[in-house]
């Protein structure tokens, strides 16, 4: 049997259909779904906003980054400082004064989400240059470092980070629409950037670095536009973030942040867009269905009480458990396109049709 | 700053150096010959400390006894760790074994925190965990010096001897360096690759779990994440002295432990900011001399 491909129209009016069913799917939700409901909804619409960058950076790049959380710091702390109001800032900001600009400006969302992005972007870029000369190993505990220093920053600067005191009470703007909305944008532009020629020089640069150098692709600014890219849109992430929880302080942002995404794009499969979409809803959801572990349970009369730490226990086994025996993680480097399920579909129906002949 | 008090920030230096200096050798020989950066090492040092405390505590060993089997049981912990987590990808791609390290490290963390409870233990003399005379301070002039600074520094000098030993003049040492340079030809040669790399993480997690008590005799306060920042700033240090090489890892560890307590001695207000140094040392001399002080420049294959 051979396969068929879909015309690229009946493609785009098929991803119409899938966004408006998901759309109405969240309209429903809005009105009729609980609080707890409505927040695990918008975590997996940040986690995989996470999970595609962090996935476009290490999976289709090739370099290995570590310093995820100090990107998604940033953009948590900028939103938060431009959306806070006025007065919440005085109040907050025991120890020093926020400096000058800072405390005089109070934002609506979308803007802040922007500028958040683009101080993630700027810092993305500043971090790039030097770590990138790097290779391998070297680059990953480089960036695990930067990331970490971006954490000390704001553990110290208390004139504008507030130091170890944190923000508190950040104006909850995020709803389902901005998150679903954002994720929907941050998968739309990263994938159709990897479909793209950039997106296979990209791929040619993480097989072979080398060979890609030797075919004419500039490695260097091609590997620092995807850093950039990707902590752009990690910014906005954590702006989105900082919103929906509404207190953050450094410890928010430890290492332990990059490893959550690093285990949901690893599951779904570190190199396709579609893994980290499908890692980060399964880990989020699973993430919630864990919390049975640490809750107490009784067997017969006797209650055993939770074991608080036991879920992170499971998901670092459940971590190093994929790496040993499913390596690949769910779609491996393979991507879900129309053309894959209506191939997928066909084959389906013929092989039944012939358990009848 | 005075010259006495210049001497002793100098000296207290010199004992977080060497702290450092024992555990980057760990790193530094798992890199070297199988090119893995073992994130774990530092939760290694960890449980080293734990041992140590449990075994006097719940088992009544006395204080040296208690030592000596926190050293073997964590060498033990280290072979395993290699066999179960690391030997199965020997042949797969090197960020799977990062990957994979970075799980053994967080799961030790959150194993520690189940099994041991999240809240510090006290780890000093008064409960009887060891003497209380390592702690006595000896007095030079004006300047005071812990028995436990020389006791340290003795250590130190102890193990690079015998690891030098043991690296250039005996048959396993042989092996190891051939492995660093050749996996499959060294298997070819008639070695068990297998049985010489667990030997290497044995003597790494063993000199670990010394590190790791010397640093709670330092820093009495122990808990399940004690290990995770003198780990990366072990690690570090074996970047900065060139990772493969003992005498660089020795070399990289001193510089760190006086680099970090110096500019907090000279700048008090960046106090803050001391653990962001050692990543600052490390970014530097990444960018300049990717090969460490002592390393040697592998060309990268075609």
């Amino acid at each position: 049997m051979q396969r068929k491909t879909l015309s690229t129209k009946t493609q785009f009016f098929l991803t119409l259909f899938l966004v408006l069913g998901i759309w109405f799917l969240l309209f429903l939700a809005k009105n009729n779904a609980s609080e707890y409901v409505i927040l695990i909804l918008n975590l997996i619409a940040i986690n995989v906003i996470f999970a595609t960058t962090l996935t476009f950076i290490n999976g289709i790049t090739g370099i290995f980054s570590l310093g995820h959380a100090g990107f998604i710091a940033i953009g948590a702390y900028v939103s938060s400082l431009l959306t806070l109001p006025i007065e919440q800032k005085e109040m907050s900001f025991l120890i020093k004064p926020l400096i000058y600009p800072l405390n005089k400006v109070e934002m609506s969302f979308f803007p802040a989400c922007i500028i958040a992005g683009l101080v993630s972007a700027l810092f993305g870029y500043i971090v790039a240059a030097p770590s990138l000369r790097l290779i391998g190993d070297y680059l990953a505990i480089a960036t695990l470092g930067l990331g970490e220093t971006i954490r000390i920053i704001a553990n110290n600067t208390w004139s504008i980070t507030n130091g170890a005191l944190g923000l508190k009470a950040i104006p909850p703007y995020t709803n389902l629409w901005w998150t679903w909305g954002w994720a929907f944008v941050t998968v739309l532009v990263i994938a159709s950037l990897v479909k793209s020629s950039y997106g296979r020089a990209l791929k040619a640069i993480r097989e072979d670095s080398l060979a890609a150098k030797a075919m004419g692709i500039n490695v260097f600014s091609h590997q620092v536009m995807s850093f950039v890219l990707g902590s752009f849109f990690a910014g906005i992430g954590g702006a989105l973030w900082a919103h929906l929880i509404t207190t953050i302080d450094p410890k928010s942002f430890m290492f332990v942040k990059t490893f959550e995404i690093l285990i949901m794009t690893v599951l779904g499969g570190l190199g396709s867009i579609s893994g980290a979409i499908i890692g980060a809803a399964i880990y989020t959801v699973g993430l919630e269905f864990l919390r049975v572990l640490e809750a107490p349970f009784s067997i017969g009369s006797i209650t055993f009480p939770g074991i608080p730490g036991m879920r992170m226990v499971v998901l670092s086994l459940l971590l190093i458990l994929l790496m040993l025996f499913w390596r690949r993680g769910i779609m491996g480097r393979r991507e879900l396109s129309w053309n894959g399920l209506y191939n997928f579909l066909r084959r389906i129906r013929f092989s039944s049709r012939g358990d009848r002949a | 700053m005075n010259m006495q008090t210049f001497l002793q920030h100098f000296i207290n230096a010199l004992s977080l150096g060497g702290i450092y200096a024992l555990i980057a050798i760990g790193y530094t020989m798992v890199y070297g010959i199988l090119r893995l950066i073992n994130f774990a090492h530092g939760d290694v040092f960890t449980y080293g400390i734990y041992f140590a405390f449990y075994a006097v505590v719940a088992f009544f060993f006395p204080w040296w006894m208690a030592f000596i089997f926190s050293i073997f049981v964590t060498a033990l912990l280290g072979a395993a760790i290699e066999r179960v987590a690391y030997r199965p990808l020997r042949n797969a791609p090197r960020i799977s074994a990062l990957i994979t390290a970075i799980g053994v490290s967080f799961f030790l963390e959150n194993f520690a925190i189940v099994a041991f409870g999240g809240r510090a233990k006290s780890f000093n003399p008064q409960t009887g965990i060891y003497p209380t005379t390592f702690l006595k301070m000896l007095r030079f002039g004006n300047i005071r010096v812990p028995l436990l600074t020389f006791l340290t520094l003795g250590v130190v000098a102890l193990v690079l001897i015998v690891l030098l030993w043991i690296v250039y003049h005996t048959k396993v040492g042989m092996a190891m360096r051939a492995i660093s340079k050749d996996i499959t030809a060294t298997r070819l040669m008639g070695v068990n690759a297998d049985r010489i790399v667990s030997f290497t993480f044995m003597i790494g997690s063993g000199l670990a779990a010394i590190g790791g008590i010397l640093w709670a005799m330092k820093y009495p306060q122990i808990y399940p994440f004690t290990g995770m920042i003198p780990g990366l700033k072990a690690f570090i240090a074996a970047v900065v002295g060139g990772i493969g090489s003992i005498q660089g890892a020795m070399i990289g560890g001193f510089t760190l432990g006086v680099a970090e307590i110096m500019i907090v001695a000279f700048f008090p207000s960046w106090a803050g900011y001391k653990d962001a140094f050692a990543y600052a040392i490390l970014l530097v001399m990444l960018l300049f001399r990717p090969t460490g002080i002592l390393g040697v420049d592998v060309p990268e294959k075609v």
